[in-house]
Formats: C-alpha cells, sequence, structure tokens
C-alpha cells in the first residue's frame, strides 16, 4: 500500500488528527496530533490491508521551537512503510504511549524521556533508562548545557567548559 | 494471539501459594562473566527459579548521538565503529549507505563489491564470536579456541586491506578508505577455502554435542509474534522461523545480485525459537556468507575504489532511516541534516538494544543457569545496547 493510501484511510477514519502529509520527501511521513495517537496506531496495527505488526524506530528530535517523536512503522506482511510523526511544546511535553501496542516502544519511549525529557502517558514503568536516575537534565535537548559537577565528581572537560551547541 | 496486546504481566510465573518459598532478589552484574559486558540483571527468585527478570543498562553509555550533533558527517564514521565494536565493518556501511542516499550518490562498482566483501567476512568473525562465547557461557572452554584461531585469520586479512584488526573506520562516503592490495583476493578466497571444513569442526565439538542440545533445547523460547512484537531481529528473529533478512527483503548496497539462503530456525532439537535455533542460525549463516564472498570476488571489477568519494561531503536538508542487516539484527540510522556541515540528529537504532528487551518476557519460569543460556543466545554487545 502506498503512502497516499495509508494516509487517505487515517483520514477516513480519524477526520481531525492528520495536521500534515508529504509524500515528496524520500521516505513520506504523516504528522498527527498526540491526543488520539493511540487510537491511530492501534488502527494501523490492527486494520487488515494495514498490518503494521513491527515498530522499526522510535526517536526523539528537538526541532527547536517544538519537541517531537518520530515512528517508522513497518508491516511484515504487506512489506510496506510509513512514517508518523508528533510534534509536542517544550514546555508541555507529553505524548500518549504506544508501549501496549508495540513493545519495542517501552525501552525506546523510555529512551525518549531519560534523553529528551518528553513524558509518554500511561506507560508502564516511566524512568530513565541509560542515564542514572538522579541525572539533572535533558542530554539531546539543543539548550542543554553540560553541567560541571555530578554528585560532587568534577565532570566537565576543560574545553567544553559552559559552551552550549549553537556557541561551538 | 496475533493481534492481542502482550501485557507483561502474561510472563509472571505463577506458584500456588502451598509451594510459596521466600522470594530472593539477585543481582546478576553489571561485573559478571556470563553478561557479555556491563550488563546487570536485577532477577527476583523463588528458589532456583526466576518470577521475573529486568536488565539495568546504560553502564557503557558513551552519549554517541550527542556526539553525532556536534561533529562532521565524516567524523561521525568512526564513532558508529565503536558501537558494536565486533562487527565494524557492518556499523560503517548502515550510516554510510544512509547518507548516500540522501546524497543520491552513485558508488563505484568496485568499491560496492570490496564493501560486501569486508561486510560479510565481519559477519562470520562476529558470529564466531557469538558460538565461541556462548560455548563458555554453557561450559564448553575448548570450542573459544577454535573459534578465536578462525577469526584471527579474519582480522589478519582486515589489518591488511585497512591497518585495523577491531575498529576500522574502513567504509567511508562514496566508496572505500584503500582499495585491497595485490593479492588480497587471492587470500580471502583462500580464507573461504580454508573455513568451510571448519564449519564441521565446530558442529562436531559443540553443535551437535550432547551436553550441549541438552542444555539449550526448549529453553528460552520466543514466539514469533513476541519476537516482531518487542523488535527482536537479526539471528535472533530468523530463530524463532520468521524468514527475515534485510539483505534480501529491503536490499541494499549490491546485496540484490547474490545467490544465498536466508536461514531460519526449525525446531529440530526442540522447539521453534529456542536458543539452539538462534545458534544454529549463526552456524548455518557463515556458510551462506562465505557464498556471497566467493561471488562478489568472482566478480570483483578492476577500477579505482575511491574514485567516487567526495571532497566535501554536502547533505541536503531533509532525512532518512537507513537500516541494514548486521550479525545481530536491523541497524538503524535515523539521518536528520539541515544542509550544514554536521548532522543535525543520528538517531541509532540498536538491534541489540532491542532484542535484550524481550528478556523480560522469556525470563519467568526459567533455571538461573538458563537465564544464562538465554542472554548469551541473543548475542548482545553492550557497547550498542548503551551506545
Amino acid at each position: 500500500m502506498t503512502a497516499q493510501e495509508i494516509h487517505n484511510k487515517i483520514q477516513e477514519k480519524f477526520p481531525d488528527t492528520i495536521i500534515e502529509f508529504n509524500d515528496s520527501v524520500l521516505q513520506p511521513f504523516i504528522k498527527l496530533t498526540a491526543n488520539q495517537f493511540n487510537e491511530v496506531c492501534q488502527f494501523l496495527r490492527d486494520t487488515d490491508g494495514l498490518d503494521f505488526d513491527a515498530l522499526m524506530n522510535l526517536s526523539g528530535v528537538d526541532y527547536g521551537e517544538e519537541l517531537g517523536t518520530v515512528y517508522h512503522l513497518y508491516s511484515m506482511q504487506h512489506r510496506h512503510k510509513i512514517v508518523l510523526k508528533v510534534n509536542v511544546t517544550r514546555e508541555n511535553a507529553e505524548i500518549p504511549t504506544v508501549a501496549d501496542l508495540w513493545r519495542t516502544a517501552d525501552w525506546h519511549e523510555r529512551e525518549v524521556f531519560d534523553l529528551y525529557g518528553i513524558n509518554f502517558t500511561n506507560h508502564p514503568d516511566m524512568r530513565r533508562i541509560l542515564l542514572p536516575d538522579d541525572w539533572e537534565g535533558y542530554p539531546l535537548r539543543k539548550d542543554y548545557v553540560q553541567p560541571e559537577v555530578y554528585n560532587g565528581i568534577t565532570i566537565a572537560h576543560p574545553d567544553m567548559k559552559g559552551d552550549s551547541d549553537e556557541e561551538k | 494471539m496475533k493481534k492481542s496486546n502482550i501485557p507483561e504481566s502474561q510472563f509472571e510465573l505463577q506458584v500456588p501459594d502451598s509451594l510459596k518459598t521466600e522470594e530472593m532478589t539477585l543481582s546478576m552484574g553489571p561485573q559478571h562473566p556470563s553478561t557479555h559486558g556491563v550488563l546487570q540483571v536485577i532477577l527476583k527468585t523463588d528458589g532456583e527459579i526466576i518470577t521475573s527478570a529486568k536488565p539495568q543498562i546504560g553502564y557503557l553509555h558513551r552519549c554517541f548521538e550527542k556526539h553525532a550533533e556536534n561533529i562532521t558527517w565524516h567524523q561521525v564514521i568512526p564513532f558508529t565503529d565503536r558501537l558494536d565494536y565486533i562487527a565494524s565493518m557492518n556499523n560503517n556501511l548502515g550510516y554510510v549507505i544512509g547518507l548516500e542516499r540522501m546524497m543520491n550518490l552513485e558508488v563505484n562498482e568496485r568499491a560496492e563489491h570490496l564493501r560486501v566483501v569486508v561486510s560479510e567476512l565481519n559477519r562470520i568473525a562476529s558470529h564466531l564470536i557469538a558460538l565461541g562465547t556462548y560455548g563458555l557461557d554453557i561450559g564448553a572452554y575448548t570450542p573459544f579456541l577454535y573459534v578465536f584461531r578462525d577469526r584471527e585469520k579474519i582480522l589478519d586479512l582486515f589489518e591488511e586491506i585497512c591497518g585495523a584488526r577491531l575498529l576500522y573506520n574502513y567504509i567511508w562516503v562514496g566508496g572505500v578508505a584503500y582499495d585491497a592490495p595485490d593479492g588480497w583476493r587471492e587470500k580471502v578466497l583462500e580464507f573461504c577455502d580454508y573455513f568451510d571444513p571448519k564449519v564441521k569442526e565446530y558442529n562436531d565439538i559443540l553443535t551437535f554435542n550432547k551436553i550441549f542440545i541438552e542444555r539449550t533445547a526448549n529453553v528460552g523460547v520466543i514466539p514469533a509474534e513476541v519476537g516482531i512484537n518487542y523488535g527482536v531481529s537479526g539471528p535472533s528473529l530468523r530463530g524463532s522461523g520468521v524468514d527475515f533478512d534485510l539483505r534480501r527483503d529491503d536490499p541494499y548496497s549490491i546485496y540484490d545480485r547474490f545467490d544465498f539462503n536466508v536461514i531460519t530456525g526449525k525446531g529440530e532439537m526442540g522447539t521453534v525459537g529456542d536458543t539452539w535455533d538462534r545458534y544454529w542460525v549463526r552456524v548455518a549463516e557463515m556458510v551462506e556468507s562465505v557464498k556471497i564472498i566467493r561471488q562478489a570476488l568472482e566478480n570483483l571489477p578492476e577500477g579505482d575504489a575511491k574514485e567516487t568519494v567526495p571532497r566535501n561531503i554536502k547533505v541536503p536538508a531533509g532525512e532518512y532511516y537507513m537500516r541494514t542487516e548486521t550479525p545481530r539484527g536491523e541497524l538503524g540510522f535515523y539521518i536528520i541534516s539541515d544542509g550544514s556541515k554536521m548532522p543535525n540528529r543520528v538517531k541509532v537504532r540498536s538491534p541489540a538494544f532491542c532484542n535484550l528487551s524481550v528478556l523480560p518476557a522469556v525470563a519467568p519460569g526459567v533455571m538461573i543457569a538458563d537465564l544464562v543460556a538465554i542472554i548469551g543466545s541473543l548475542d548482545i554487545v553492550l557497547g550498542e545496547v548503551d551506545r
């Protein structure tokens, strides 16, 4: 099924949820609102003909003004792909979880929470995964400033002191 | 079953009250000989039976993704070496092909063939380590020496072509870093002739060893739909009987020109998807890799392998998710470019990360000794889990 057909199916079932559809890039994507996201994913996974049974990748992105999460879906049966995007504001970074649909999302969502600070609502175990539990800040955000001290241990390298990403 | 949600609680072992003994919490790792690196697993056990296993990862986190945003496109390649440090060629390849597709760059034919040869050699080297260390986990010391003897020969070939034995930085955007030296092709063919009979040796000493089969068959069964749902990929998924290999089903480089079989687990020694099946897929895949190497070397064209390497890498603004088949499974690079000289975002979808995440689902109900067999059969590399 082509991206256009997948888009039409979602449009038909959830008319208010699609913000943008772009078919002219290398990998077509559909940008969705956060509020109905879990329902849309369930629809994509369980509808005959769509059958997206595999979540290839789940990635957080910092777009500057907004934060976002990108989902790459794949159907083992029909061998088709689609990219979903959900954007949220920095102040209110909350997206419904899809860990109940694809277990792959469980650890990936924890990783996005860990590094971007996006909170996935209804996730069974929302805590940091790669960094220590008492780490402060979300390192992959573009405005992250590296701390100089962690638990009394100096961690900043002299060359990197206090620089944010933009200054380098 | 197919379309139902898979709750974690389904895998909790139910013990009748009359039998209940005291629950014990054990920490396995992060310094443990059979966790293949700095992996910690928090176990809850009832006697010797595991009721829950929670992996704790992050001990080897080196901020690859943050680093990648602060260096140029080409400087990222040596960092990818250090993700899955026993299959570095395959890591290079995934990232580089992703960039080439974004740049719409054609690659020299000779370079393409060399890439396939080194990737498949690296796959053999990586599977050899998987076999050897798996034997160690189970308690067989000798096979470990056999496989390291043969892996050494592959590392010598790599040393000759790029000067490095482990972290190669060999595959570059548009081609490869060095052309193959004179006589290298013959040496690889010689290695193929040497290697073919060795697989029988491994089978005699480990694969069909009665004690080994008793330890691994019917242990840690991952049903196909559970595997797909957890994002398990590569030999670990094929062990569950799923006939899926990105080299054939989502082809990249020039893999579509070669004739090879995709190996799947058939449950020959027990149940489909048990640890023996996953082990067996790796053994049989090495034979297929040798087949691919022979075909690629047969048609190795003359020419300059560095012909298409661009002086400056200009990646147009856009994004791409590139996935390739590494020895561990589907390695994905999600690359975002804003047109500048540095990546805006490089996300690594790590196969070992996803393969490990299935552990809480298969561990409950097994003995602690079998957990070692399960972790070994998933063939994780912590450098890639933690990135």
